[in-house]
Order: C-alpha cells, then sequence, then structure tokens
C-alpha cells in the first residue's frame, strides 16, 4: 500500500513505534473534511496534508483579507481577496502532491451539512461562530462521525474530541457541554473579541495531532475531556466531559432529531423581540431618502480606516454621551458586525430611548453588500 | 472555624466568564454547606451579567457538577462558557 516516495516522506513518523507502517497506511486510507481554512483550518489542513492523510475536503467560502494575515500563516500577502478554499488547495498540494483535495466553496447550512460529510471518516471544525459548531456537531452525531472540536477566544482556546466510538460506547458530544448557546453577546468571535495570532497556530495543531490519533488509532485522545488554555497566564485545565441528561440530542429526552435553522437557535429568543433591525440596503435608500441619524459605536481607530458618515460615540461612552442622541427622529445604530450595536440600544432603552434601529450586520455587510471598495479590517 | 459557619470557595473564570468577572480568579465567602446553585445565586447578585450565563455548567476540582453538589472548603470551582472563534 505505501510506496517508495511514501517511506521516505513519512520516514520520521513511520519510525515512531506507536504510529508505524500501519498508522501511516491508515492515514493515506483516510478523508477529513475541516470545516473552515481560517485561523485554526489553515494549520489543521497543513499538518494534515504535510502527515499524509489521503483525501481532504475544504470547506470555505470567504476570502483573504489583509487582518487574516496576522495568524493565518498559510496565506500571503498577494492573495488579499482571492478565494481561501482555491489558494489553501494550491499552496497544500504544492506541500504534498499526493493528498487528493476537495473543494467546497459555500457555506456549510442545514441543507447541505449532512451531504457533505457523510462521505468523510472524520471532521474537524475549525468554523467561526456557535451557529456552525452546533451544526457541525449535529451533523456529526446524526451521522455517527468523529469530530474534533476546537475554538478560540483572545488568549484561550479549547479542545475536546467528540462521537469517538470507544468500546462500543459513543463518547460525548458538544451538547453534553453546552446544551444550548447563551445570548449571543455572551459568546464574541474573533472579529469581535479579538485574537492572539499565535493561539490559533498552538489550539489548531492541538486538533491535527487529536486527528491523527483518531484516524492512526493510537495514544488516548481528549474523548470525554475538554482541554482548556490560557496562552496570558498558561494555565491549562483538562476537565472530565460526562453525558449530560439534558443534551437535547442524546440525553434521556430526545428532542432535536434532525437538524434545526442554528441560526435562529443562537439569536436566542430574548434578543430579537425587543430589537428592530434594519439591513443595509434600506439603510442606503434611507441614507438618501429620510432625516435619520446614524449612531456609530465603534472605536475611533475603526472609524479611521472605514465609516459611513455617523457620529462616532464609543459603546463604552454611550451611556455618558446619551444627551447627544436625538429622540425625535429615528436612530440607526452600527458597529463592526452589529453585536455592540445591540448593546448599545440595550442601555439606552434602560434610558428611555424608543426611536433605536439596529444595523444588520454592521459595516461588514455594508462593505459586503453595498460597497466592496471599502476597506475592511 | 474562626469564620463562624463560612467558606472560602475559589472561582476561576474563562472566556466571557473573566470579562464579566473582571479578573480571572476571585474568592467567595459561602456558608458551609452551600451547594453550586447558591454559589450561581451569589455570582448573579454581586455581577448582574452573570444571569446571562444562567445556564451555564460549573467545574468542581476538574469534573462537571450538578447545581445540587454540595461545596467543601477549598474546593475550586471553574466557569468555562462556550467560545466560538476560529
Amino acid at each position: 500500500m505505501l510506496n517508495k516516495e511514501d517511506f521516505q516522506r513519512y520516514n520520521r513518523q513511520i519510525i515512531i513505534p506507536e504510529f508505524g507502517e500501519q498508522g501511516q497506511e491508515r492515514l493515506k486510507k483516510a478523508s477529513v473534511l475541516v470545516i473552515g481554512a481560517g485561523g485554526l483550518g489553515a494549520p489543521i489542513l497543513q499538518y494534515l496534508t504535510a502527515a499524509g492523510v489521503g483525501h481532504i475536503g475544504i470547506v470555505e467560502f470567504d476570502e483573504v483579507s489583509l487582518s487574516n494575515l496576522q495568524r493565518q500563516i498559510l496565506y500571503s500577502s498577494d492573495q488579499v481577496g482571492e478565494s481561501k478554499a482555491q489558494k489553501s488547495a494550491e499552496r497544500l498540494t504544492g506541500l504534498n502532491p499526493s493528498v487528493q483535495f476537495t473543494i467546497i466553496e459555500e457555506a456549510i447550512t442545514s441543507q447541505n451539512a449532512m451531504q457533505h460529510i457523510e462521505g468523510y471518516d472524520l471532521v474537524v471544525d475549525g468554523s467561526d461562530n456557535l451557529a456552525t459548531r452546533y451544526l457541525v456537531n449535529d451533523s456529526c452525531y446524526f451521522l455517527s462521525k468523529p469530530l474534533i472540536y476546537g475554538a478560540i477566544f483572545r488568549f484561550e482556546g479549547q479542545v475536546s474530541v467528540f462521537n469517538v466510538e470507544i468500546e462500543n460506547e459513543r463518547g460525548p458530544n458538544y451538547r453534553d457541554l453546552f446544551p444550548t448557546p447563551p445570548p449571543p453577546e455572551m459568546v464574541p468571535s474573533c472579529s469581535e473579541g479579538g485574537v492572539l495570532g499565535v493561539l490559533p497556530g498552538i489550539i489548531g495543531s492541538m486538533m491535527a495531532n487529536e486527528a491523527i490519533k483518531v484516524l492512526a488509532q493510537m495514544g488516548t485522545t481528549l474523548s470525554g475531556k475538554l482541554f482548556v488554555f490560557d496562552a496570558l497566564d498558561f494555565s491549562t485545565y483538562t476537565l472530565k466531559v460526562a453525558k449530560n441528561p439534558d443534551n437535547p440530542i442524546s440525553g434521556n429526552q430526545v428532542t432535536i432529531t434532525e437538524l434545526i435553522d442554528y441560526e435562529a437557535f443562537c439569536m436566542g429568543d430574548i434578543q430579537p423581540k425587543k430589537l428592530k433591525e434594519i439591513t443595509v440596503q434600506d439603510l442606503e435608500i434611507k441614507l438618501k431618502e429620510e432625516n435619520i441619524f446614524l449612531l456609530d459605536v465603534r472605536e475611533d481607530y475603526e472609524y479611521e480606516i472605514a465609516n459611513l458618515g455617523g457620529t462616532l460615540i464609543p459603546l463604552n461612552k454611550v451611556s455618558n454621551r446619551s444627551a447627544e442622541i436625538p429622540k425625535d427622529k429615528e436612530v440607526i445604530v452600527m458597529c463592526k458586525m452589529g453585536g455592540r450595536s445591540a448593546k448599545a440600544i440595550e442601555l439606552l432603552q434602560e434610558q428611555g430611548f424608543e426611536n433605536l434601529v439596529n444595523l444588520k450586520g454592521g459595516i461588514t455587510a455594508w462593505q459586503k453588500e453595498i460597497d466592496p471598495s471599502m476597506d475592511t479590517y | 472555624m474562626t469564620n463562624g459557619n463560612k467558606m472560602k470557595i475559589a472561582i476561576t473564570a474563562f472566556g466571557i466568564a473573566k470579562d464579566i468577572l473582571q479578573q480571572k480568579q476571585i474568592e467567595l465567602n459561602c456558608s458551609e454547606s452551600a451547594s453550586v446553585g447558591d454559589v450561581r445565586a451569589q455570582l448573579i447578585q454581586n455581577f448582574p451579567d452573570f444571569e446571562k450565563l444562567a445556564s451555564l455548567k460549573f467545574a468542581v476540582n476538574t469534573e462537571y457538577v450538578a447545581d445540587d453538589y454540595e461545596l467543601s472548603a477549598n474546593d475550586e470551582v471553574v466557569l468555562i462558557p462556550p467560545v466560538s472563534g476560529g
């Protein structure tokens, strides 16, 4: 099964007794679907490719942006604006031409997730939002696929292995840890909360390591355990994860038996009732035709990169400077992606404002859908 | 013993919980037979934003426990909210 080049290329791992020829053959026969080719996805893809996984699927619809390059060292500066899926596959093929790549250049959704995942032996989740994480978790549970989980925030990372069968018993899954999500403002993404560049390199490499162990059937994985790392003080915890009776897909009372609408599920049921929203398309019309007040709650430096001419009052000053905001006309509140502006509306509503509307998707949506020439960050 | 029937519980926070507590570690003074649920209620009282993490499970000395779990002095309670970044 292994050829001469394989023996040369993979020599350093084949000579490890626990791995050996058999481990290499298992990797060569294996197929892995990597969700996301971003901060986590990039190192995962690089190490799985280098290690000789036979077939790798890459799910990624985004383009390389300048703000990716602080951590996604798979890409280079001259690729800004180009397809991440295509550029990563090119680079990875250069690293190891014997690996077969399948590019899936679309968002993974409840409609396509099962089809995409079905043909692979194992899934690695390097996605960047909670809705996708629940979607991938539930799909892998329904299809009995092992799932390598990892997530990052600022200096912190989490790693675990879900759904792996050990002695005829399937290990826990993400919903054993978090059966339902907290409200969205409690789960900031990297673009909202920030991330240290080296962190996805550390956590992504750990995820690749777990994937290789599961596929090569060696060692002890993080199945039934959650590894948590804080790079700021180098503290680590490995917590035991037991099956949670409240897990709605695999607990005592199963209430979810097929994929659901994960965006709605992660938005929760508290916020949308109170929060009026407007799309960037409708804002474009209103800016031309109506006398509205546009309130931008981002920071000064963000405003300098790109703005829509709104009045700038950063979120942490909104409560004290509310006198500057009119109460007698419609106020549209905006930020980068819509999270901070929702928080600002909540704060202002406590002060009696009733004329506030949130800009859905923030200036990021404006840049994508109205003015692609606008600078991003 | 010196402090009547109070005991100290160390709390270590990750992710957004660290933001809410404004520090990585705090100590709470609890009654001697306090449960995890009591600690949760006390946290919500001291840090109202904590209410939004009400569904979060607490780990005590590296194991996730239910709200009726009775704490002992010097137990370490660890709060790990979900993070989504990738």
